[in-house]
């Protein structure tokens, strides 16, 4: 029975886990530079108020629209982490004052945009998001494919994608090095000929557009329109993760996975008998406090980018 | 500029160009510029220039009860930040102060002179409290106390819920039993003289935590050392600060700051406990008086009323057709444009700089 849920909470798990693992990578893009992005929560607010938008608005005239309501998702949430890129470079602000201000800034634009487009606090409800598929072959593997290949959203491929990109990317590529040496030392890149400036916004912008594109994946597969609960805390679970993954690629798979769980267990709880007793509010509380008890653990031992959070002062030595 | 003119001309500025920002998006999506601003005016002081309408106390009780949470988020986030700590914890802390306001007004049978400061005492150290957890895990395990507050808000959130739903009980799964009279700030006189407005006693409170954040910061040994552990964590552990009690410390009577505002939403504004389903935003708008305030009493104070007015004027402002979240646009572009100011000070440095040619005066750097 138990065994059942477990089966059944899998891929439900994974879903939740998608947008948690493609922020954290945003993050972890933004803080190797350098930068620390508390602005994820209010990028993935614009990034699902984008793709909800534009699937609600285009998808009588194209069966693609929730896909590029992604894309556009993506690009919303670049361009609105070009605040935070302009703010905390070239104006050297605060990093998490200027983060705290763009998640204010979010979620009043979104709900001001939803009332002059749609009259009311929320976006209009979507007839489909993405759909979930199950992979030929593959799903007939015994176990894996029940887990890994039965109806389970496209999106969780793309993020174990991106995951594998951001990993080459960070550690075995020139602009990787470059990008991690503008996180641990700008003054030393800087002597060396990078321009720290560049790397910084180049950081900041790839966190803004995987942010919004994993907003965007948050509210097209679990939800049926754009609230202002629909983020709920998600963008900070995910720099929790990006800590808890020690700001490693595969680190962070594990953790949003991780996370995932622990997100599903609040839906699967009252059909797992040894654990139907307990309140629900418990269940809501899990992952965060999870992500504390996780914080504590290993918050010690593993040391992030050096200079992140940091204002860089091309003077200083 | 002078330091101390910064301090006064840089938030004027930032709050100028926020308002103009918020004016343009208004513009810009094709409602009316006058009427926000017009709503505004009605919220600040009763009077409704647009349509001429007699003058009416009861907006200035509610301006008056939108300020009075959000000054004391502000002291709390302020007094964090004083110890250089960033505390985003104030949503929780209210929630359980909230919680620990219900209970004390649900379980004790006391006399309203008594009740009403025991809700209060009750619900700040439940704040405390929970101000005490980042507190402890920054001091003693060195975890960011940022992600450690945010966290918490949430878990507070849910358990002022369960408590709500669970343990005090409640009917209709939305809200507890009423209180009884003795617990409640509410006061018929001033509802009276701002015409049924839900003006309550809770301003005291919030006049007397001014006082008190002014003095302890100001004032004592203890608000120095704070500060030395802000400046320069080293240099204070150095000249024999205890560092990490201050850290716990801080952190605790931030929490108890906006536990009160827990208590002062709870037995002020309402008169039951509340099952809540997300944050109010109390928290964050506290941030925003903060940072606008300077950190500093009278500053949060003013901006704390600025704040508590733009708040106050969003219904206004929804009734002219203007989405009541415009308030919140331009309190966050407040917010950038105070985390701008290095920037916003090169502009005016510049300026100045090609006006006159005096000499560098004291204030400038390089």
């Amino acid at each position: 029975m138990t065994f059942k849920v477990l089966l059944e909470m899998f891929p439900i798990a994974l879903m939740f886990a998608t947008p948690i693992i493609i922020t954290a990578l945003g993050g972890l893009f933004s803080e190797r530079s350098g930068i620390v992005n508390i602005a994820l929560e209010g990028i993935m607010m614009i990034g699902s108020f984008a793709a909800a938008t534009v699937t609600v608005l285009l998808e009588d005239s194209t069966p693609l629209a929730p896909w590029i309501g992604l894309v556009v998702a993506a690009l919303a949430g670049m361009v609105f982490s070009l605040l935070h890129a302009f703010a905390s470079i070239n104006l050297k602000a605060n990093q998490t004052i200027s983060g705290t201000a763009l998640n204010i800034l979010s979620s009043g634009l979104t709900i001001y945009l939803c009332q002059i487009i749609f009259h009311q606090q929320r976006t209009k409800v979507f007839q489909s998001g993405i759909q979930r598929v199950t992979v030929p072959f593959l799903c007939d593997i015994p176990i894996i494919g029940k887990l890994f290949f039965t109806s389970i959203y496209p999106t969780f491929y793309l993020a174990i994608l991106l995951v594998f990109v951001t990993w080459f990317v960070v550690y075995k590529t020139r602009f990787g090095l470059r990008m991690r040496a503008c996180g641990e030392n700008p003054q030393a890149a800087a002597s060396m000929g990078i321009n720290v400036t560049r790397m910084r916004y180049t950081g900041v912008l790839t966190s803004g557009l995987l942010a919004g594109l994993a907003g965007g994946i948050m509210v097209l597969t679990t939800d049926i329109q754009f609230t202002q609960t629909s983020i709920h805390g998600t963008g900070f679970i995910a720099i929790a993760s990006l800590v808890f993954g020690k700001w490693n690629p595969f680190g962070v798979l594990g953790a949003g996975i991780f996370f995932g769980f622990s997100t599903a267990l609040s839906f699967y709880a009252k059909d797992i008998s040894f654990l139907s007793a307990a309140p629900i509010e418990f269940f809501y509380m899990l992952p965060y406090i999870m992500t504390i008890v996780a914080l504590v653990i290993f918050a010690g031992k593993s040391v992030g980018p050096k200079a992140a959070g940091e204002i860089y002062d091309s003077g200083k030595r | 500029m002078t330091k101390r003119a910064e301090k006064i001309v840089l938030p004027i500025i930032s709050i100028l160009l926020g308002f103009l920002l918020g004016a343009a998006i208004v513009a810009a999506t094709g409602r009316s510029v006058p009427a926000m601003f017009a709503a505004m005016i009605k919220a600040i002081s009763g009077f409704d220039i647009l349509n001429g309408q007699p003058f009416n106390p009861r907006y200035i009780g509610e301006f008056v009860v939108q300020a009075m949470p959000i000054i004391l988020t502000g002291l709390s986030f302020a007094f964090a930040s004083r110890t250089g700590l960033f505390s985003i914890g104030a949503e929780g802390q209210i929630m359980v102060g909230s919680m620990a306001a219900t209970a004390a007004a649900l379980y004790i049978n006391a006399p309203a002179w008594i009740h009403v400061p025991l809700v209060l005492l009750c619900a700040a150290l439940a704040g405390a409290l929970w101000g005490a957890i980042p507190g402890f895990l920054k001091a003693y395990f060195n975890v960011p106390e940022v992600t450690v507050t945010i966290m918490l808000n949430y878990v507070g959130l849910y358990l002022n819920n369960f408590m709500v739903l669970n343990v005090f009980g409640s009917t209709d799964r939305v809200k507890t039993a009423f209180f009884p009279q003795s617990a409640l700030l509410e006061s018929p006189f001033l509802e009276s003289i701002t015409r049924n407005s839900r003006l309550n006693w809770g301003f005291i409170p919030v006049i007397l935590s001014l006082l008190l954040f002014w003095f302890i910061i100001n004032k004592t040994t203890f608000g120095y050392s704070l500060r030395a552990v802000g400046y320069n964590k080293e240099a204070a552990r150095y000249a024999g600060m205890k560092v990490n009690r201050n850290i716990v410390l801080s952190l605790m009577i931030a929490g108890a700051f906006s536990g009160l505002a827990g208590a002062i939403i709870t037995t002020g504004t309402f008169n039951f406990g509340r099952v809540v389903t997300a944050a109010e935003g109390y928290g964050f708008d506290g941030i925003a008086v903060a940072l606008v305030g300077g950190n500093e009493a009278i500053g949060i104070l003013l901006s704390g009323m600025l704040f508590g007015m733009l708040k106050a004027a969003q219904p206004l402002m929804q009734v002219q057709g203007i989405p009541r979240e415009i308030a919140g646009i331009i309190q966050a572009a407040i917010v950038l444009f105070v985390a701008m100011q290095y920037g916003i000070k090169m502009i005016i440095d510049k300026i100045g700089k090609r006006k006159t040619t005096a000499p560098a005066t004291e204030g400038e750097r390089v």
